[in-house]
């Protein structure tokens, strides 16, 4: 692993050359699988992630259906090679804990109760991992439950911030999550409510608050991201098939 | 049977316990920001290097620690480790079976772990023996007996404890004298629960499984945040999350001057 940088920001400037609130890169690319009945891959700096959404589809084994509504499925899967070392392959702990707050931070949003009896899979497969890993996961399975459309409440839009230099950052990359003093994924929906939240390292209360209204303004800027690949793709649809006059 | 065990059940009491969030009242007439009684008996078990047992009302767990001699992570040659296990053994609950941990049993186990790790509170750099070569690997294996509900409040205070608590045992292998482990800090998890509109600390079972949405934070003594998990599927919102994190605060202030500080 890389050393410890001396200074995470310098001249106002991080590492990468971003501002202090300031978020990587995102491309969004929808539906790119076929199989699946929603996709999405998304770059975020140097992540890659693509996921992809099953359903509504019989839940088995039959005693885990509810009658009164679908179950929410997640699986957020690292591969092997997305990292310099090796991970082995199959569920980890953290893998397990991760899909468990991903699958919560979408409960909310996703009208469960059309669909009694049936699963709702989420697949996140992270290619290429440069810390913020869950949060693209999260914006990818979003992005890919609206592309295989599913009914919801709204989109879930997920951004990091944390605390390097002791100061507050948004969007940290692989060296500020590394080594910095604190990290927050934070996911919500676009009016604010928060539907996932976790945090480590070390924040005062007042530097907590600050970053909580710092991720605010990170997920409103991935969710106008969000939203415009959407429009995007359901233009190019309505374009192809002839536009008002078919 | 537990009043979770079955659907009908679990609304009648989802009912009755919502009807008492009404009126301002907890089923065992706690306040929403009381905790049940707790006891912290520490060397509770001899052959640990530092152990505590926690009672927190219907809750009992044991905590004992284990100190050994091995190999530090590559990237830090220069630290010792500090490993945090939960055991949710079948004995502690009818909801429990033999077998690898589930979901939540990892989730709980994994943001005990980060409350006691990322508040710094143990100098790992002190519990380097050889550099590369041998550090301190300090285990905190929690051992949950009865499950009666807030299992990650009991088993923070429970791993703090048995922490201050803890004897390096440096005699045992031949590294020179036996000394107490380097705890600077007393970081404490304390989970609120939203229910009825209401938030409510040291949630018992039955209100820890009707409850809409859970935040645990973890504090430290001078009032700064070392970790933080929302657990259950309905969001919150910026203003209820600064307010959970102030009844933490003060709750976690409480317990550390009662049961924590010498």
């Amino acid at each position: 692993m890389s050393e410890k940088p001396e200074h995470f920001i310098i001249d106002g400037k991080r590492l990468d050359g971003r501002r202090r609130d300031e978020l990587r890169p995102i491309k969004i690319e929808l539906s790119p699988l076929d199989r699946a009945d929603g996709s999405c891959y998304l770059e975020w700096g140097r992540n890659k992630v693509v996921a992809a959404v099953y359903g509504p589809r019989e839940l088995h084994p039959r005693h885990r259906q509810n009658m009164t509504g679908a179950v929410v499925q997640c699986r957020y899967n690292m591969a092997s090679f997305s990292v310099d070392e090796r991970i082995r392959p199959g569920p980890s702990r953290r893998s397990v804990e991760i899909s468990k707050v991903i699958r919560q931070a979408f409960e909310h949003v996703v009208f469960t109760k059309f669909f009694p009896k049936t699963a709702i899979d989420i697949y996140i497969e992270v290619l290429r991992a440069d810390a913020g890993t869950r949060t693209a996961g999260i914006n990818a399975a979003s992005l890919a439950l609206a592309d295989a459309g599913i009914p919801m409440r709204g989109l879930v839009s997920a951004c990091a911030v944390g605390k390097v230099d002791g100061e507050i950052v948004l969007d940290l990359m692989k060296e500020e999550d590394n080594f910095g003093d604190a990290d927050v994924p934070v996911a919500m929906t676009s009016d604010n409510r928060i539907t996932l939240l976790q945090m480590d390292g070390r924040m005062t209360t007042e530097e907590f608050y600050k970053a909580l209204e710092l991720a605010k303004t990170g997920c409103t800027t991935v969710y106008e991201l969000q939203r415009q690949a959407l429009v995007e793709k359901y233009d190019n649809e309505y374009q192809a098939e002839g536009g008002l006059d078919e | 049977m537990s009043s979770g065990d079955n659907t009908v059940m679990a609304e009648v009491q989802r009912d009755h316990l919502f009807n008492l969030v009404l009126k301002g009242e907890r089923a065992d007439g706690r306040a929403f920001d009381e905790f049940r009684e707790i006891t912290i008996e520490t060397d509770a078990i001899d052959t640990a290097d530092g152990s505590a047992m926690v009672t927190l009302g219907d809750t009992k767990l044991l905590v004992g620690i284990k100190v050994q001699p091995g190999e530090p992570f590559s990237d830090t040659p220069d630290k010792g480790v500090i490993i945090v296990n939960i055991e949710l053994i079948p004995l502690a609950s009818p909801d429990y079976e033999a077998g690898p941990p589930r979901e939540g049993a990892i989730e709980i186990a994994r943001v005990v772990d980060r409350g006691i790790r990322e508040s710094k509170s143990i100098d790992l750099t002190k519990l380097c023996i050889t550099e590369g070569e041998k550090v301190w690997i300090i285990f905190v294996d929690i051992h949950v007996l009865n499950n009666g509900g807030n299992i990650v409040d009991a088993a923070s205070m429970g791993a703090i404890a048995a922490l201050l608590n803890t004897t390096i045992p440096a005699a045992r292998h031949d590294l020179g004298e036996d000394t107490p482990l380097p705890v600077r800090d007393i970081p404490l998890a304390v989970t609120t629960i939203e229910f009825g509109g209401e938030m409510m600390l040291d949630p018992s079972l039955d209100e820890e499984k009707i409850a809409s949405t859970s935040l645990i934070v973890a504090t430290n003594t001078d009032g700064s945040i070392s970790g933080m998990q929302k657990l259950g599927a309905e969001p919150l919102m910026i203003d209820q999350v600064m307010r959970v994190i102030g009844m933490a605060q003060t709750a976690a202030s409480d317990i550390r001057k009662k049961f924590l500080e010498v």
